[in-house]
């Protein structure tokens, strides 16, 4: 049997279509055996928040708005042509009509796939959140270091 | 020994790819999964990746235009 691949993803961006760029490369490169690490900062946050809606969490009242407005993975903006919101559900009916995973479907293939979450504990600091506002299938919070650590000898990418 | 089946034809990437890894971690040494998919990408990798994870790939037959049979063992 081969040697086993390494996919590292830094999850940045909290948009829509770039959420599902990562969990498309994520759940395929799961699929065909490499490992996969999804790093998560800033708004890439939005995507494993526990609360898929709109919800005031956070320490101190500008984290929880922040909170608030960014949302969850099911407020996620599209990057051109949001529409006030509503091109992620037409993106969505799109997608369905041609037989093309979903985010949700891509999400939970990774989930299935064991792609490996972490949470960036810098980013989560700043936006007044914990471990538990993540979904339980965050494998760990951590630093650069760490994640250096964890996706040498792979390839990593920047979304 | 089992025989499992999957239809991937309607599917496309990366679904082809997870249907297939999730089909395939439920087979048991000796046990089958017939595969049916379409010509390109699945067909260009879905055998190759199955043989790298240490599968073998028994037989890919041509069932109808586009269509083809791939029977993959563990």
């Amino acid at each position: 049997m081969a040697e086993k691949n390494k996919l590292s993803i830094i999850c940045m961006s909290g948009d829509f279509d770039k959420a599902i760029a990562v969990f498309t490369l994520a759940s395929g490169a799961a699929a065909v055996n490499y490992e996969v690490n999804i790093f998560f900062t800033f708004w890439g946050l939005n995507t494993i928040k526990k609360k898929t809606g709109r919800s005031f969490n956070g320490k101190g009242i500008l984290a929880r708005v922040f909170n608030f407005l960014l949302g969850g993975r099911n407020n996620l903006p599209l990057s051109r042509l949001n529409f006030g919101g509503a091109s992620p559900g037409l993106m969505t009916s799109l997608m369905k009509s041609r037989n093309v995973a979903t985010l949700s479907e891509l999400f939970q293939a990774s989930i299935a796939l064991k792609v490996n979450f972490y949470v960036c504990e810098m980013a989560m600091h700043v936006l007044g959140l914990e471990k538990d506002d993540f979904i339980p299938e965050v494998k760990d919070v951590l630093g650069v270091a760490t994640f250096l650590e964890l996706s040498k000898g792979g390839q990593t990418l920047f979304i | 020994m089992s025989a499992y089946n999957l239809d991937i034809t309607k599917d496309r990437c990366p679904m082809t790819f997870v249907k297939t890894k999730l089909k395939l971690e439920e087979l048991e040494e000796g046990d089958t999964l017939e595969i049916l998919l379409t010509t390109g990408e699945p067909l260009n990798n879905v055998p190759r990746t199955a043989t790298e994870q240490g599968f073998t790939v028994v037989e890919t037959t041509l069932v109808r235009e586009n269509i083809h049979k791939v029977v993959i063992r563990k």
